[in-house]
């Protein structure tokens, strides 16, 4: 069962990767980082069979970072919309150097 | 569940399988409220498959937080934004970019294989010898992990303080 | 090696500390007359003269006598407006001629002061040139021995004669000053040749020599004919030069030493006829065929004739020319112990000797007549050396600078009076084809009388110079044909005694065609009636005493110079001859005795007068032979004459070998430049790929960088999932 855990978690992980650097809406990319997560998640649960619980204490502390990371992402997401009306990336490049 | 016969690893692989096509359903979604749904069905294959690993205690809190709290909120945020309806092609990049995605992708789902293949103790671990799963989680989580237990509540205070001053309009 | 002078402390020369010491002035005076000139010439510039009168020709012409001749026409007076003397030409005209005037002194002082017996070489060193770390050392160093003497008087000395002549030649060209400064860094160099102590001082003067032919030859350079035919002169020359060049890096990397003292120590370890030293020689020789005009490096000397007279007088019949024959009498120690170089160089010469007459047989120009005649001369002069006998050759290169001089200075006269006659009727005649000549010894007999004398001496009639020296050479060829290191070997294929006596045969049916043609020259110039049309003739007459002077001092020398080598044959008491052979025995003896095998060139009594009388009768015969045949009568001016036809027509357009050097040579080289090295290297690889490739690459190197500073963050986003790859990669590679 590891094995096939372990998989699953690889391919959900590179789902998410693709959903990053393909979708424009910020809203979308960070589903997708949480997606991300959630495969680390699965993948820590997955090892904790071999190695003890400690696995699944460490998906708690993610799951709560997780969380805390979403409602100051989705807060800022909302300010740039106030600012800008649009969530998409693209038009948004403030970084510009 | 110790043993694992032919209907627990079929439906094992069925649950992942289906984790992994929700997953690609939520990443090629138009709407951003129905990938939010795809996404929320992703996570709870995801605790189908914590409680066949004898994390049950971990399944019912993916529900409970990440399903039932955090994609919600992600809802709550379009919807306030109003974004639910989509013109066009939407927010889907072109072809080139795509491609070059999808090949990134494959590159590394190809380097994680291989990373995985590595040889891992076959020994199972008991997961406790109580009956209570809750108490196998909790028991390290309040005596070795403390410091960390109570420094991520703090991180939440932090959060909440953030979201609130970020999200507030200048009055 | 160093310098010997260095190294030879106890024995002191006879001539240190005698006026000897003093011959570092004799290139500087004519190198300071070349300064002021300059200077002159600069300043004159600066006052704009009258244009160049004439550009027809590229030869001046002097309006002479009084204005009123310039009234008589009806024409617009500006044109004929007596043009202003030259700038500055009286200070010129004193300081040009007197500082060559000086060295000929100084030369003749010298000469007088060097004993009779002297055996090694006066060097005197003046300064450390190029110090190369410790092996290579070449000192900037003169050297006086018999030999450089002998240069060095021909040079000053007809030289100063020269300049006399040019003084009323040139007497009214707006370039006055600028031609004696040419002409006089012209002998500097020239001595500098002559005088040098080693093979990098003497190509010092052999490279500047060459450049002054190149700015005398384009003198009148407004004219683009005159312009190329500097031009080509310079790049014959330079082909030479890579020879020359060549060959002393060869000496330098095998021999050790670059001064021919040193050279010649250490040539004497060498194997004879080796293929070091006959390579060596073969690429001097391929030096002097540029230089001085052998096959197949020969074309420019033609062109050449485009300069002002005097300059052909003195570079290409006295002095430059001769450079190539100095040169190997100077590495006489080289050449006589490679018989096969040995043997090219005289059988080149023979075949330059002949072709180069039959050539001057059907030319009507009279300066190309003599310039083929040079040629011809020279190929004489190389075959002396050639076949080991270094004294008859530089007797045939003194007596030829005397005769050579001679009639290109006649010939000016000539030219003078034909330009200023044409000046006066508009005429637009060619003031050099013979064709339009005839009869001019009712007008010039003073010129008429001398170049006959020069006519007499080039064609080898006894009595006068050119007599003695041809037969010397001649002689020379036959004893060595029956016994000597060249007839020893074989010369591709064919035996030594074959080659030379061929050599013999060549240069006696050259000296015929020598003789016919020169008598043309002198028929159909000064003889017959004139051609030059009724109105001109009442212009032509005499030049000035300032160009008839030298004229007849040099038809002295044409006569007489004979008696400065007179044969032994004729056993004549001592002191009757200055016996040139004695004199330049210490420099060149012990070469020309390793040719023949030790011993003195020996012909048995009958055969030398056996050979004296051909060559006499071939003479006689030639000049006879154009007398009956050539009918100055029968000629019509050149307008009007008809285009010559079938062997005649080659012979006129000198068998074509101009146009084959350019569509065999030059075209594919032009094209191949062109196309190949400008567009395909030049302008592809050069600019293309390395200037605007490395454009494009730093542009591109630029533009990814610009992406990475976008400010998108699904670029952002990418960088990182690329780098998680990369370290990902590096794991999994592992």
């Amino acid at each position: 069962m590891v094995a096939e855990a372990l998989f699953f978690s690889a391919v959900l992980f590179t789902i998410g990767v693709i959903g990053v650097l393909t979708r424009r809406n910020a809203i979308i990319i960070f589903m997708a980082v949480e997606l991300m997560l959630n495969a680390v998640n699965l993948s820590f649960v997955a090892l904790s069979r071999l190695y003890g619980v400690t696995g699944q204490v460490f998906v708690i502390f993610v799951m709560a970072v997780a969380a805390a990371e979403a409602a100051v992402g989705l807060a800022i997401i909302i300010s740039i919309f106030r600012h800008h009306e649009t969530v998409d990336l693209q038009n948004i490049n403030l970084l510009k150097g | 569940m110790m043993h694992h016969g032919l209907f627990f690893q079929f439906n094992f692989y069925v649950f992942g399988l289906i984790a992994v096509a929700s997953a690609i359903a939520f990443v090629t979604r138009k709407s951003p409220v129905a990938a939010a749904l795809w996404l929320v069905n992703t996570m709870f294959c995801l605790a189908v498959l914590y409680v066949m690993l004898d994390a049950q205690f971990i399944g019912a809190v993916q529900v409970l937080l990440y399903a039932g709290a955090i994609m919600v909120v992600f809802l709550f945020v379009v919807m306030l934004l109003n974004l639910g309806h989509v013109p066009g092609s939407g927010d889907i990049r072109r072809l080139w970019p795509r491609l070059l995605a999808g090949a990134a992708g494959i590159v590394l789902l190809a380097e994680l294989s291989v990373l995985g293949r590595q040889q891992l103790p076959g020994e199972l671990v008991e997961p406790a010898a109580q009956s209570n799963v809750v108490t196998a989680v909790a028991g390290p989580l309040f005596n070795e992990y403390l410091l960390a237990f109570e420094v991520t509540s703090v991180l939440l205070l932090a959060a909440i303080i953030g979201a609130v001053v970020l999200a507030k309009r200048r009055v | 090696m160093l310098l010997l002078q260095a190294a030879s402390p106890a024995l002191s020369h006879p001539l240190a500390g005698t006026i000897a010491e003093y011959v570092w002035l004799l290139p500087i005076l004519p190198l300071l007359g070349f300064v002021i000139n300059g200077f002159l010439s600069l300043a004159a510039s600066y006052r704009p003269g009258p244009p160049d009168p004439d550009m027809g020709h590229g030869e001046p012409h002097a309006p002479s006598g009084a204005q009123g001749v310039h009234g008589a026409h009806g024409e617009n007076e500006d044109v004929h407006a007596a043009p202003r003397r030259p700038a500055f030409a009286s200070i010129v005209a004193i300081i040009g001629p007197l500082v060559l005037a000086l060295s000929f002194v100084l030369a003749v002082a010298i000469f007088f002061a060097m004993p009779g017996d002297m055996t090694a070489p006066f060097v005197k060193r003046f300064f450390s040139w190029m110090p190369v770390g410790t092996d290579l050392q070449i000192d900037w160093a003169f050297q006086l021995d018999q030999l450089s003497m002998v240069m060095v008087l021909i040079i000053t000395g007809v030289g100063t004669l020269i300049h006399i002549f040019s003084l009323g030649y040139m007497r009214d060209d707006p370039g006055f000053a600028r031609f004696f400064a040419y002409l006089n860094l012209f002998v500097a160099f020239m001595l500098v040749l002559v005088l040098g102590a080693s093979y990098p001082v003497l190509f010092v003067g052999w490279e500047g020599v060459g450049l002054c032919s190149y700015l005398l030859i384009g003198f009148w350079y407004e004219d683009k004919a005159n312009a190329d035919a500097g031009l080509k002169a310079f790049i014959v020359n330079r082909i030479g030069d890579f020879g020359f060049l060549m060959a002393m890096f060869l000496v330098w990397t095998n021999l050790g030493a670059l001064d021919f003292v040193g050279v010649k120590a250490a040539a004497a370890a060498l194997p004879v006829g080796g293929p070091l030293v006959t390579t060596i020689c073969l690429f001097f020789f391929l030096g002097c065929a540029g230089k001085s005009a052998q096959i197949p490096l020969y074309v420019w000397l033609p062109d050449a004739m485009a300069g002002p007279t005097p300059v052909s007088a003195l570079i290409h019949a006295a002095t430059m020319v001769t450079a190539g024959v100095y040169l190997i009498a100077r590495s006489s120690f080289l050449f006589a112990i490679a018989p096969a170089a040995s043997l090219t160089v005289a059988v080149i010469g023979a075949i330059t000797a002949l072709f180069a007459a039959t050539i001057g047989l059907k030319q009507w120009d009279i300066k190309k007549v003599l310039a083929y005649s040079t040629v011809s001369q020279l190929g004489y002069m190389f075959v002396g050396v050639g076949v080991g006998a270094y004294v008859a050759g530089m007797f045939h290169l003194m007596t030829h600078a005397f005769f050579k001089a001679l009639l290109f200075l006649g010939a000016g006269s000539v030219i003078f009076a034909m330009h200023e006659a044409l000046h006066h009727t508009h005429s637009d005649q060619d003031a050099q084809d013979m064709r339009n000549m005839g009869g001019f010894r009712k007008y010039m007999p003073w010129t008429f009388a001398m170049m006959w004398i020069a006519t007499l001496a080039i064609s080898g009639i006894p009595i006068f110079a050119g007599f003695f020296s041809k037969d010397e050479i001649l002689g020379a060829v036959f004893a060595r044909a029956q016994d000597s290191t060249l007839a020893d070997i074989t010369w591709l294929g064919i035996p030594g005694t074959w080659v030379l006596y061929g050599v013999y045969v060549f240069a006696l049916v050259g000296a015929l065609l020598t003789a016919i043609y020169m008598t043309r020259l002198m028929l159909y110039t000064f003889h017959g009636p004139n051609r030059t049309g009724e109105r001109e003739r009442e212009y032509l007459h005499e030049a000035p005493w300032s160009m008839t002077m030298p004229v007849i001092v040099l038809g002295v020398l044409s006569a007489i110079g004979g008696v400065i080598n007179l044969p032994a044959f004729l056993h004549l008491p001592e002191g009757w001859t200055f016996g040139l052979e004695h004199w330049l025995d210490p420099v060149v003896g012990e070469a020309a005795l390793h040719v023949t095998h030790g011993a003195p060139a020996e012909l048995s009594h009958s055969t030398e007068y056996a050979l004296v009388g051909i060559a006499i009768v071939v003479a006689v015969a030639g000049v006879l032979f154009a007398m009956a045949r050539l009918k100055p009568a029968a000629l019509v001016p050149k307008a009007e004459a008809p285009p010559e036809r079938g062997f005649s027509r080659v012979l006129e357009n000198k068998y074509y070998v101009d146009e084959i050097y350019d569509d065999t040579i030059i075209e594919p080289t032009v094209t191949i430049s062109k196309n190949l090295l400008w567009k395909g290297i030049d302008a592809g690889l050069v600019d293309g790929l390395f200037v605007n490739g490395s454009a494009w690459l730093a542009r591109g190197f630029a533009a990814i960088g610009s992406w990475l500073q976008s400010g998108q963050v699904g670029t952002y986003a990418w960088a990182i999932v690329v780098g998680v790859l990369a370290v990902l990669g590096a794991f999994t590679l592992r």
